[in-house]
């Protein structure tokens, strides 16, 4: 239920560089591209209660989570017109102000390790409460619990649920001694915190796909000196080779309902899109042309597998439904589109694009059939959308090194996240579980 | 993939051409390849996997592979970007490992395809292939059996140089010939 009645608003006031001023977050790194007229106009009360370290923890996760999602403008404290504990939400004088929602929230220590986060969220257009939760925790779950409030007040005002919860899989390149590297396949909380190792090798990875459940992860490695599909149990840890046929064998994608594999093969002469029945392992061939095919998609409906071909003479992306047939081209702007990733609505594909200015993000709209670019570097790499669709992550080029970047499905906000060691690329975002 | 095709048919033309006036082949300098050969236990003349050095009788075995001057010396194939086809400059070190594996059929060869780091992992990976594979074609023509040779690629995976500048870029996109 959308208790927030969205509505346009020009807030030009309190924007600018105000936003960031009063938080500290030398690790998070927020671009605002463009103006924020349009972003809803929220108020973050400093956070209140007797656990100063756990409260710093909760406010600036929420803040950045919030503002990260190109959804919100968080308007500056300076010009909240009720400051402190609020006993009694003053609707009018913080309506004239500009701002339409209002989140306060409390932590309390409640013995050795233990603690009381409450929140509540005021709806300051319709003057009511909207909802209010307490939550009692640990320290170590304190970046979840701010995580699940910033999905509570997503949801709440955008009517699409939040995906702060969920996680993110990537390969981190390390380098250990002269000519010595290290690869590693980690996970990490969406905002890139809390960073753990699913596999390292001395040999190159690539490619991670999750399962639906969220509970395995399909990728590419190159230890046996070739590439070979592996897939991971992520709680057991628990690693089976998938598929290691001659040539190539890469850029692994689950089927929504999780019982296929789309995959790149060129055991038939080329690189195929061929399909996977995870449980025998028996194989279909999908695209039968003597270009490159590669980097498959689904759909979320599981109907159609987008993917990249030359065919055309360059990379552009197509489109075959499940059963096969005659592929359809969906792209037709620039020189260079590849490695699509499909919205959970199935009405965006985010993709690499290049039209002479360099390789970067970009979103077709498949209704509309409008084009456009999200991020303006060179080496951009590696879109995967958030399971609802409101961010899309991908790795960039910065100070001659490989990191990961978010930036919001309207180009709007883009943020780099938690620098990581190494070099950081190929990002998958998670499904919701 | 008219290309392909397209940029097949014309190695093969150029092949003909170039086979009707194919006196460029380097002097025949002989052993120019190791330095010193010690009394005692076989040594390996060339660290790069050939095979010169003395055989289980102590005889040298002298292996074109490693003459300096020779074509057979040049192990690295260069390509344009995005681009699997040959170039010109390099179609006299194919033919020329061609012709090597033809008249040393128990030799093996494995062309390593690669490329650089612009454009996205996955579609690299097939690119590298693709090179290996225009590789191995002009082997092929030049009387190579397929069973000698193996491809693989690594994509945009192992750089031979880092750096995003052009020239590191095109040190980047390449076959190497691993015998």
């Amino acid at each position: 239920m959308i208790l927030f009645k969205r509505k346009t608003f020009i807030f030009l006031t309190f924007v600018t560089s105000l936003i960031f001023s009063a938080q500290s977050h030398a690790l998070l790194e927020i671009e605002i591209t463009q103006g924020v007229e349009s972003a809803f106009p929220i108020a973050i009360m400093p956070i209140t209660g007797d656990a100063p370290i756990a409260a710093t923890l909760i406010e600036s996760v929420v803040y950045a989570n919030l503002h990260r999602s190109g959804f919100f403008s968080i308007v500056d404290k300076q010009f909240y017109p009720q400051q402190g504990k609020i006993e009694q939400v003053d609707y009018d004088r913080w309506r004239n102000n500009g701002i339409e929602a209002l989140l306060t929230m409390n932590v309390a220590a409640a013995g050795a390790d233990q603690y009381r986060v409450e929140f509540e969220l005021y709806d300051l257009v319709r003057k009511k409460r909207a909802l209010g939760h307490g939550i009692n925790t640990k320290k170590n779950l304190m970046r979840k619990v701010a995580h699940k409030i910033s999905d509570v007040v997503f949801e709440s005002i955008t009517g699409v649920k939040g995906a702060f919860s969920t996680r993110i899989a990537y390969v981190s390149e390390l380098r250990e001694a002269k000519n010595n590297k290290k690869f590693i396949l980690q996970i990490a909380d969406a905002d890139g915190f809390n960073p753990r190792t699913v596999y390292a090798s001395p040999k190159q990875l690539m490619s991670p796909a999750w399962s639906p459940d969220g509970r395995r992860l399909a990728y590419v490695s190159f230890e046996n000196e070739r590439s070979e599909i592996f897939v991971q149990d992520l709680s057991s840890g628990t690693r089976s080779k998938l598929s290691s046929a001659p040539g190539i064998n890469s850029a692994p994608a689950w089927s929504p309902d999780g019982s296929y594999l789309a995959m790149t093969l060129s055991s038939g002469g080329n690189p195929d899109i061929y399909i996977m029945e995870v449980g025998s392992r028996k194989l279909r061939k999908l695209t039968n042309h003597h270009g490159i095919d590669t980097e498959p998609a689904w759909s979320p409906d599981g109907r159609f597998i987008l993917f990249t071909s030359n065919r055309s003479g360059a990379p552009q992306i197509y489109q075959i439904a499940f059963g096969g047939g005659t592929p359809k081209r969906l792209t037709f702007e620039g020189n260079y589109n590849a490695a699509p990733t499909v919205s959970a609505d199935g009405k965006y594909v985010s993709m690499v694009h290049n039209s002479g200015q360099g390789y970067r993000i970009g979103i077709l709209d498949l209704q509309r059939n409008t084009f456009r670019l999200l991020t303006d570097g060179n080496l951009d790499e590696g879109p995967s959308f958030a399971p609802n669709g409101s961010m899309i992550i991908y790795s960039t080029h910065h100070n001659n090194s490989t990191v990961l970047s978010a930036v919001s499905a309207d180009g709007r906000v883009r943020q780099r996240l938690r620098l990581q060691e190494g070099k950081v690329r190929e990002p998958a975002w998670s499904p919701f579980r | 993939m008219t290309k392909h095709y397209l940029s097949f048919i014309t190695i093969v033309l150029v092949l003909l051409v170039a086979g009707c006036s194919s006196n460029n082949t380097k002097p025949d300098d002989g052993a120019m390849a190791g330095d010193e050969i010690e009394d005692g236990a076989p040594i390996d003349l060339a660290e790069d996997g050939t095979s010169s050095g003395l055989d289980e009788e102590g005889a040298v075995i002298l292996d074109p592979l490693d003459d300096p001057a020779s074509e057979l010396f040049v192990r690295t194939i260069y390509f344009d970007y995005d681009s699997a086809d040959i170039r010109e400059d390099s179609l006299d070190t194919i033919r020329e490992h061609g012709k090597y594996l033809s008249s040393n059929p128990d030799r093996l060869v494995r062309l390593e395809g690669h490329a650089d780091e612009r454009g996205t992992r996955e579609y690299n990976l097939a690119l590298g292939e693709s090179r290996a594979k225009t590789v191995r074609d002009v082997l092929l023509l030049e009387g190579a059996q397929e069973a000698q040779i193996e491809l693989v690629s690594f994509g945009e995976e192992r750089p031979a140089v880092e750096g995003t500048d052009e020239s590191a870029l095109q040190l980047n996109r390449r076959v190497e010939i691993v015998y």
